[in-house]
């Protein structure tokens, strides 16, 4: 055993402090020390993307970054999405598209590409199949992902919004 | 699986950091990015009792061009090689590359030093800083040390580094006037597991013939490999069909591949011969010599 360390992270605007080991992972951290179980542990080693967070303003794999790592930083997790009840175009868009079929890949596939929706406004069909290449969905088959992205896009666009 | 336990320091400088390395030696282990060294401690494949974590050295992560050289920090993220002008203008291998490494998500916390660094035999860096003849700055207790790129990667996970060493600086020369590059890759999925690459930068005269060529190949072999007999081929032609399929076969002389699970060793010869055809076609075709 290791010497635990205070972890003080902001998390969708509220802080958290727990004692914890360096080797815990960042993921463990939010689902059993913040009750935030929204991410979700897929593989564990950085190919699926099930726990994409936000950390610092960019999209992470929280499942290859430790707790202590996020020491002092903020974080935006899929529980900080939505403003209330009221969903965001892309969470509207997945439930309207019919975007996902269990749900375990989501809170990754949205945490991607809110970025990403950000970052590239008006995307064609093979920037979003490149986007999503970053997270696995083994229900979907994507096609129904890439519809929801397209109209999450057109909405935001209409709106001159960001999220 | 989780993690073993580990020792962690997270120092605010690069000498603190390379006096951590000096104290704590073959334990240690320096953390880039993470995202090749996490899951394998995830896996428990690797088991350092130190980590250093240099995520909080800023004096680490920077990118300039200096004196007709790229030079990058060893913590510069991916993201932002991939995304800068600078990178884009000074370097377009290195531009054009990126976007191959992992995903977006990958590239926001993977570093160039960590790559480099990993030296995963597929990796799409270690081949494009062998192409374009990039120097590593590596430090450690004795002060710092130039390793050129053809004397850095050793092979599958090995490089020049020491182990109380850590890469310091790389240093890319800046790609002369009328040099063309591409890059291109195949794998089992877009952003999944590279099996063979070829970088390349060709410098081409008014006359659109070929005055020096630089390509090296990942995935085939233990290391990256440089086309020496695909170079020697091209220099001195104009890129059309017949000299780049003549420059592209010369390939096949020049990969050592190893058969895995992935490939056989056949397989990822042909692979790099049919990537140093493609980038060398997109090249033509951007010279308008094809």
């Amino acid at each position: 055993m290791t010497a635990r360390r205070e972890v003080r992270v902001t998390v969708n605007g509220r802080a958290y402090a727990r004692n914890v080991e360096p080797r815990m992972l960042l993921v463990d951290f939010l689902r059993h020390e913040c009750g935030l179980t929204g991410t979700h542990v897929g593989c564990a080693h950085g190919v699926c993307g099930a726990c994409t967070i936000v950390l610092d303003g960019v999209s992470v794999r929280s499942c290859l970054t430790f707790a202590v790592q996020a020491e002092g930083k903020e974080i935006t997790t899929v529980e900080g999405l939505a403003d209330g009840e009221s969903l965001t175009a892309l969470q509207q868009a997945f439930h309207e598209n019919h975007a996902l079929q269990c749900g375990y890949c989501t809170p990754g596939f949205l945490m991607s590409l809110t970025e990403f929706l950000r970052e590239t406004p008006n995307p064609d069909e093979g920037q979003i199949r490149e986007r999503l290449s970053g997270n696995l969905c083994r229900c979907t088959g994507y096609a129904n992902i890439v519809s929801a992205v397209q109209m999450a896009a057109q909405r935001l666009r209409e709106k001159g919004g960001v999220s | 699986m989780k993690p073993a336990p580990f020792e962690y320091f997270a120092p605010e400088t690069a000498e603190e950091a390379l006096a951590l390395m000096a104290e704590h030696g073959v334990e240690a282990r320096p953390l880039a990015g993470g995202q090749s060294l996490v899951p394998l401690i995830n896996m428990r494949m690797a088991q350092p009792s130190v980590l250093i974590d240099l995520n909080r050295c800023p004096e680490l992560a920077y990118l300039r061009g200096e004196d007709g050289m790229l030079v990058s920090g060893p913590m510069t993220r991916q993201r932002e090689l991939e995304l800068s002008e600078t990178v884009r203008a000074a370097c377009p291998l290195i531009a054009k590359a990126m976007p191959y490494m992992g995903h977006a998500t990958i590239r926001n916390r993977g570093t160039a030093g960590g790559s480099l660094s990993h030296a995963d035999p597929s990796a799409e860096l270690p081949g494009v800083a062998l192409a374009l003849g990039a120097e590593m700055i590596a430090g450690g207790p004795n002060g710092r040390r130039t390793v050129p790129a053809t004397e850095f990667f050793f092979a599958e996970l090995t490089t020049a580094l020491e182990p109380d060493e850590m890469l310091c600086e790389i240093r890319f020369p800046e790609a002369p006037a009328g040099s063309r590059a591409a890059f291109a890759e195949v794998g089992s999925h877009f952003g999944g597991l590279a099996l063979v690459g070829v970088a390349a930068q060709i410098d081409l005269d008014s006359a659109g013939r070929c005055t020096k060529a630089a390509l090296a190949a990942t995935g085939a072999g233990e290391r990256p490999t440089r086309l020496s007999s695909t170079e020697a081929v091209l220099t001195g032609e104009v890129l059309e069909k017949q000299s780049i399929a003549e420059a592209a076969e010369a390939a096949a002389g020049d990969v050592e591949p190893l058969e895995d699970l992935h490939a056989t060793a056949h397989w990822r010869r042909r692979a790099a011969v049919a990537m140093a055809a493609r980038v060398l076609h997109e090249i033509a075709d951007e010279a308008g010599t094809r």
